[in-house]
């Protein structure tokens, strides 16, 4: 279901099988797949193609978790950008300096969940600060504001490198979250009949959850709530809102506020998970950049379908073709403007 | 960002009143440059000057008059760059066939005006904001892959060892035949952007600008004009990517960066989109600062002044120093008319 979904497929239906229910049949088909070679045990040829099943799987989950971090950034990019037709390209540097905050809150209360909730805190109200004293002055003007965001983000990441310096920064977890967590999945068969089955880190599960949670979270708030039918309608027609006797600055803030917090959010979470160090922002704001072409502007569920894509394109790369893992991103985003400019989700405009 | 075309040229003028008071008295004072510069002057200011403003020419083309703004120009530029690199001498141990540079530069420039041509028929499939958000992309994940990459790119190191050629007994490494040679393709640079906005192709381009919708229902055809703005503009900028690489003899992921990217954009903007001289002046202004603004912030604060600067300009003036120039040249006419005290 899209942000803005209308059910128009419909419309196509041909003879035997609409063209949603054909989409369905395929993705149930690769989903069989998946699910096979996730829980079955690898016969030799496929092992000899695929280096070995525990590559594979870890690549697999691996993609998935990244998947949950890009969505964590992605959302609130494209939400923005959906309601304010404003391309905030300062998004990767609200990622980094929320992981920054992070750092500091749980280094010095020794509590990491308060460092998650200031950097979602801190960086919300920065995102309230933009868009009241900045991109509100030039409403209407897309390419003044993105040029003036790529101002502050170069000026942001002047000013995080003073502060921080260059080191790289590891955010402490608590330990109820280390350890691992070993999934019913046989990774291999051993001489004595005993079976191997895959371990992953508790942390990484945990950051996939609390994606998925955000992710149901954002998609009630934008169907069920008033403000997100705000939101929506907003999306569709800016102008016809405001007649509506709306306060469009007031939705304004509350989504630069949501997008921004989410952004901060994340680079907690994904500075515990990996680690925080100048550069980040540059890969944090090309996720979400392929991300939302990718998935299409503005839609919720967009994002979350190509976070999954170029998550899943970004590990099995690295394990397939290190050198050329970053090529299967690229030809992804082409492949998608070709047949779908609009992206996958995306609404014609 | 609307251009109005300056339409007084009648066929009595002669050809040294066409090009006006102003391009002489300019051209004289950057033909006599070399007589007062040192040596630093010369290459590390004016030359880099010239490079970086032709950047920003590439870029004010595709955004002046065909309102693409992209950040993939030094992406361009670098493409020609590593294949002077990979064509030519390198001393590196990885490819360099060693071609002559009256071959290699050719290639090189070609080899940056398809991959212009790509970019941009990959970014005008979308339209207005997109482009600046594909293209960022596209230089982000070239940069990476430059970075990853050993087969073609040499990871991080890059080549080394490039040296520029030596011909007609001048070496053009040197601080005056560099500094000639970058104003020669830069002036026939300029001079090409502005012949070519007045002509029919750069009048299509314009009015494509203006309003798609009509241009296709009249039966041009958009996106082909678009396209081949963009491998134009990959001709400048391939120029200016051989030209950096003889001044810096060397060519890394460094050099592509994003904040390489974002430094052209910067330069156009804060020049000015609406006339091909703006990039150069933005050129000039970033370069002297980027020089000396370390005795004034320090080496290490660069960025935060340079990316202040760029919010004032852009929060200020819409149209660079040229807009600023537009905006109070009036109140000096209005002033000398004004009777005496």
């Amino acid at each position: 279901m899209s942000l803005l979904d209308q059910p128009s497929s419909s419309s196509l239906a041909g003879g035997g099988m609409t063209r949603r229910q054909a989409w369905g049949l395929v993705g149930l088909l690769a989903a069989a797949v998946i699910a096979w070679l996730v829980f079955a045990v690898w016969p030799d040829w496929l092992n000899a193609i695929l280096i070995s099943k525990k590559a594979f799987v870890s690549a697999i989950l691996n993609g998935i978790t990244l998947a949950g971090l890009y969505f964590l950034v992605a959302s609130g990019f494209t939400l923005i950008f959906g309601l304010m037709r404003n391309v905030n390209l300062a998004h990767g540097s609200l990622y980094l300096l929320g992981a920054y905050i992070g750092y500091e809150v749980t280094n010095r209360t020794g509590y990491w969940l308060l460092g998650v909730a200031a950097g979602f805190a801190v960086l919300a109200i920065v995102g309230v600060v933009m868009q009241v004293f900045v991109f509100r002055r030039l409403e209407g003007d897309d390419l003044r504001q993105t040029l003036v965001s790529i101002g502050i983000s170069i000026v942001a990441a002047d000013l995080m490198l003073a502060v921080w310096a260059g080191g790289t920064y590891q955010i402490t977890t608590p330990e109820w979250l280390d350890g691992a967590l070993t999934l019913p999945i046989i990774t291999a068969v051993r001489s004595n009949g005993a079976s191997v089955f895959l371990t992953y880190p508790l942390y990484r599960v945990v950051v996939l959850a609390a994606a998925i949670v955000i992710g149901v979270g954002l998609w009630l708030m934008l169907h069920r709530t008033r403000v997100g039918m705000m939101i929506r309608a907003g999306v569709d027609d800016r102008a016809m809102l405001q007649a509506s006797g709306v306060n469009v600055h007031a939705v304004f803030a509350i989504v630069f506020a949501v997008g921004a917090g989410l952004a901060g959010f994340a680079g907690v979470v994904g500075g515990s998970a990996l680690s925080v160090a100048p550069g980040e922002d540059v890969r944090y704001l090309l996720a979400s950049l392929v991300v939302v072409i990718v998935g299409g502007m503005g839609s919720i569920s967009g994002a979350a379908i190509g976070a999954l894509l170029i998550g899943l394109a970004e590990q099995i790369g690295l394990v397939y073709f290190p050198t050329y893992g970053i090529v299967l991103t690229f030809v992804i985003m082409v492949v998608t403007l070709a047949v779908r400019p609009q992206g996958i989700m995306g609404k014609a405009r | 960002m609307s251009l109005t075309i300056a339409t007084g040229t009648t066929p009595q003028q002669n050809w040294l009143e066409r090009l006006g008071a102003g391009h002489i008295i300019l051209a004289v004072a950057l033909v006599l440059y070399p007589l007062v510069a040192s040596d630093f002057f010369l290459t590390q200011i004016g030359g880099y000057s010239l490079v970086f403003g032709m950047l920003g020419l590439s870029l004010m083309l595709l955004a002046g008059y065909g309102g693409m703004v992209s950040l993939a120009q030094i992406t361009v530029a670098g493409i020609a760059a590593y294949a002077i690199a990979i064509l030519g001498n390198n001393n590196s141990n990885i490819l360099g066939f060693g071609w002559p540079w009256w071959l290699a530069v050719p290639f090189a420039v070609l080899a940056a005006a398809l991959a212009s041509a790509l970019i941009g028929w990959i970014s005008v499939r979308t339209e207005g904001i997109y482009t600046i958000m594909i293209t960022l992309a596209i230089a982000t994940a070239t940069y990476y892959f430059a970075q990853q990459n050993y087969a073609i790119f040499n990871g991080h190191s890059g080549y080394a060892g490039i040296r520029a050629p030596a011909f007609w007994g001048i070496s053009w490494r040197d601080p005056r035949p560099f500094y000639y040679l970058c104003l020669g393709l830069a002036v026939l640079s300029y001079a090409a952007v502005l012949y070519g906005s007045r002509s029919t192709f750069g009048m299509t381009l314009q009015a494509i600008r203006d309003n798609p919708r009509r241009m296709r229902a009249l039966g041009y055809h958009v996106t082909a004009h678009k396209v081949f703005a963009w491998a134009l503009a990959g001709v400048i900028a391939g120029l200016a990517g051989v030209l950096l690489v003889w001044f810096n003899g060397r060519v890394s992921p460094g050099t592509i960066g994003v904040d390489a990217a974002i430094d052209v954009l910067i330069i156009a903007v804060i020049g000015g989109l609406r006339h091909p001289i703006g990039p150069f002046l933005g050129a000039v202004v970033v370069v002297l600062m980027q020089t000396f603004a370390i005795d004034i912030v320090g080496a290490e604060r660069f960025n935060t002044l340079i990316g202040m600067v760029f919010l004032v300009i852009v929060f200020v003036s819409p149209d660079g120093i040229l807009g600023l120039w537009g905006r109070i040249k009036p109140h000096l006419a209005q002033e000398s008319l004004r009777p005496g005290p």
